[in-house]
C-alpha cells in the first residue's frame, strides 16, 4: 500500500498516542518478564539474600558453604554405571581427573569447624572430552524440606529475630522432621575423609538403548568411621577439619566409592525430604580418589560454580525441582563473589588463630 | 506536490526475511534473559537451554546479514529527514549492529571466564576467554547492563518505525516491511 503523506495541518495526535502505547505496553511486558511487577516472585537474589549471611563476612566467599578446602584426584569408573548410563565417565577403564571442595554448610566464612552440622562434598569430574559432571552433596541423609519454596521459608525462620519462628516452620512442616532427628541426634565423625555424602537430589540417567531411569547417588568413604561426640570437637582448633584432612591425604590418598540409588516406579523422585525404600537397586559406578589437599584461597575449587545441572550427556535432570533452584541461585552467588575477588586475596595469609598452616 | 517526500527504495527480499527473523529472535532472546534470571523455577533451566543456542544462531544470522548489508547497502532515506534523525538512524543501526554481534561473544566469554562448560544442539563449544574472576565480572556486567540498552534501543527502533509510518509516512516502514510489492510504486 502506498504511503499517504498527511495532510498538513492536523495534529497527529491519535497516532502518537498509539506509539507510545505500544512502547508502554511492550516495556510493560519485560518488566513484567523479568519479575519486576511480582515483588511475591522467589527470584535467586531472594534466595541467596536469605542466607544472611553478614555483608563483612561475605566478600568473596560462597553465599552458602561458605567455609571449605580444595582437593584434587581422579575418578576411577568401575564401568558398572555404563549399564544405566551412556556417560562416557562410566564407561569401564575410563578414569577423569576431580576438583572437588570439602566444606562447611555455613553462609558464615569464620565459622570454627566444629559449629556446623552440615558438611559437604563437591566434585567437578573433568574427562578430557567433553562430559563434564559437576555435584554438591551434603552428609545429611535426607533434605530438609520438599520444595524451593519450603527451603526459603526455612532460611526466613532459621534467620529470624522471632524465637517462635522455627518452631513454626517445624509444626507447619512436618516432613522436616527426619531431617531435624539427624541433625539434632545423628552420629558426628571427626574427619571429612570418615563422611558419606549423599546427592539427595534426583535426576535422569539414559543408557545406551534410550531407556531412562532416575537415581540419587552417594559417595560412601573408604575410611573406617569413627564417630564422636561433638562436644570434643569444641576443644579442637577453628580449622582442625581442614588440618586433619589435609595431614589424612598428605599421608595417604583418600577414596569414595559413588554409588547410584535407581527408584523404583512410584519413589519420591521430586522430593529430596522422602528417602526411597531400603532394597532398591544399587550400582557401585567408582571409585572418587583424593590424592591432594589444597586451601581454597589459591586452590582450583575456588573459580568452580558447583552447579549441579552441569551434567554428561547420558545424564539430564529429574521432576526434581532442587537442582534448578540450586543452579539459579549457585549462578548469582558466582556472580557476586567473583567481583568482589579482591577481598578473598588470593594468597591467603590465615590469621594467627586459624589451624591451617602455611 | 506533498509535504514529505516519499522514499521508494526498499531492503532486499532477503534482508527483510533477516531483519523480521532476527527481530523475533532478538525479543524472544531479550526476554528470556530477563526473566531466567529471575526466577528458581524449573523453568529457569529450559529458559538458559533455549538462551544459549538462540543466542549462537543470532551471532550467526548477524554475520551473514552484515556481509549482505555490506554487499546491497541500504535504500536512501527520505531526502527531506531533518539531519537530527538521519544521524540518529545512522548511529542506532549501527548500535543495533553492534550489540549483535557482542551481545552473544559476551555471553559466551562470560561462561569462558567462569569455567562453565557452554553446550549448545548438544556440542560443547569451546572456551573463547581465560578462566579468570575479572574477565567474568566485566562480561557479565557487560552482557547484562548492555541486554537493557539493548531493549530500549529495541523500542526506540519501534517507536521510530511506527512514527516513520503512522506519522511522517515517508516510506521508510515501508522499506524493511514484510511482503512483495514495491510500495510508492
Amino acid at each position: 500500500m502506498p504511503p499517504e503523506p498527511r495532510p498538513p495541518g492536523r495534529a497527529p495526535i491519535a497516532p502518537l498516542a498509539g506509539i507510545a502505547a505500544v512502547v508502554v505496553v511492550l516495556g510493560g511486558a519485560f518488566a513484567y518478564a523479568g519479575g519486576f511487577l511480582s515483588p511475591s516472585r522467589l527470584s535467586p537474589v531472594k534466595l541467596v539474600n536469605a542466607f544472611g549471611q553478614p555483608a563483612s563476612d561475605a566478600l568473596g566467599h560462597r553465599r552458602n558453604h561458605a567455609k571449605g578446602i580444595c582437593f584434587t584426584g581422579r575418578f576411577d569408573s568401575s564401568g558398572q554405571a555404563a549399564a544405566i548410563s551412556r556417560a562416557a565417565l562410566f564407561a569401564a577403564g575410563a578414569s577423569a581427573p576431580v576438583i572437588g571442595r570439602f566444606n562447611l554448610g555455613t553462609p558464615v566464612f569464620a565459622s570454627p569447624d566444629d559449629s556446623v552440622r552440615v558438611r559437604g562434598m563437591s566434585i567437578d569430574i573433568r574427562p578430557n572430552q567433553p562430559g563434564e559432571w559437576r555435584s554438591a552433596m551434603i552428609n545429611a541423609p535426607i533434605f530438609p524440606v520438599s520444595t524451593p519454596a519450603d527451603f526459603y521459608a526455612l532460611l526466613l525462620a532459621s534467620g529470624s529475630k522471632d524465637q517462635g519462628a522455627m518452631p513454626r516452620f517445624i509444626a507447619a512442616h512436618p516432613g522436616f522432621a527426619p531431617f531435624g532427628a539427624w541433625a539434632t541426634k545423628g552420629p558426628w565423625t571427626g574427619s571429612y575423609a570418615e563422611e558419606r555424602y549423599n546427592g539427595l537430589n534426583s535426576f535422569r540417567v539414559t543408557d545406551q538403548s534410550g531407556t531412562v531411569r532416575t537415581v540419587r547417588w552417594s559417595m560412601l568413604p573408604a575410611a573406617p568411621v569413627q564417630n564422636v561426640d561433638p562436644a570434643t570437637l569444641k576443644d579442637a582448633a577453628p580449622d582442625a577439619l581442614e588440618k586433619e584432612i589435609t595431614d589424612r591425604v598428605t599421608a595417604a590418598p583418600q577414596r569414595w566409592t559413588l554409588q547410584f540409588t535407581v527408584a523404583a516406579e512410584g519413589d519420591p523422585t521430586a522430593d529430596p525430604s522422602k528417602p526411597w525404600p531400603a532394597g532398591r537397586q544399587t550400582i557401585d559406578a567408582g571409585t572418587l580418589v583424593v590424592d591432594k589437599i589444597e586451601p581454597e584461597a589459591d586452590g582450583p575449587c575456588r573459580d568452580i560454580n558447583y552447579d549441579p545441572t552441569v551434567l554428561p550427556d547420558g545424564m539430564t535432570t529429574s521432576d526434581d525441582p532442587f537442582p534448578a533452584a540450586r543452579s539459579s541461585a549457585y549462578a548469582v552467588s558466582f556472580n557476586r563473589r567473583t567481583a568482589e575477588a579482591a577481598d578473598y586475596p588470593r594468597t591467603e595469609t590465615y590469621p594467627e588463630t586459624g589451624g591451617t598452616s602455611q | 506536490m506533498s509535504a514529505v517526500i516519499v522514499a521508494t527504495g526498499r531492503f532486499s527480499p532477503i534482508q527483510r526475511a533477516l531483519h523480521w527473523l532476527m527481530a523475533l529472535a532478538i525479543l524472544a532472546m531479550l526476554f528470556i534473559g530477563v526473566a531466567m534470571v529471575s526466577t528458581i523455577a524449573p523453568a529457569y533451566l529450559t529458559l538458559v537451554s533455549i538462551h544459549k543456542p538462540l543466542g549462537l544462531a543470532i551471532l550467526l544470522l548477524v554475520i551473514a546479514r552484515i556481509v549482505i548489508r555490506l554487499r546491497r547497502g541500504a535504500p536512501a532515506l527520505p531526502r527531506d529527514l531533518p539531519a537530527p534523525m538521519r544521524l540518529a538512524a545512522g548511529l542506532s543501526h549501527l548500535a543495533f549492529y553492534g550489540l549483535m554481534l557482542a551481545m552473544p561473544l559476551l555471553g559466551w566469554a562470560m561462561l569462558s571466564a567462569a569455567d562453565y562448560p557452554v553446550k549448545v544442539f548438544g556440542l560443547t563449544l569451546p572456551p573463547i576467554a581465560p578462566h579468570s574472576d575479572a574477565l567474568h565480572t566485566l562480561f557479565w556486567n557487560a552482557h547484562r547492563i548492555l541486554a537493557f540498552a539493548f531493549f530500549a534501543l529495541v523500542l526506540l527502533h519501534l517507536g521510530a518505525a511506527l512514527f516513520h509510518l503512522l506519522v511522517r509516512r515517508d516510506g521508510v516502514f515501508q522499506a524493511m516491511a514484510p511482503g512483495i510489492g514495491e510500495p510508492g510504486a
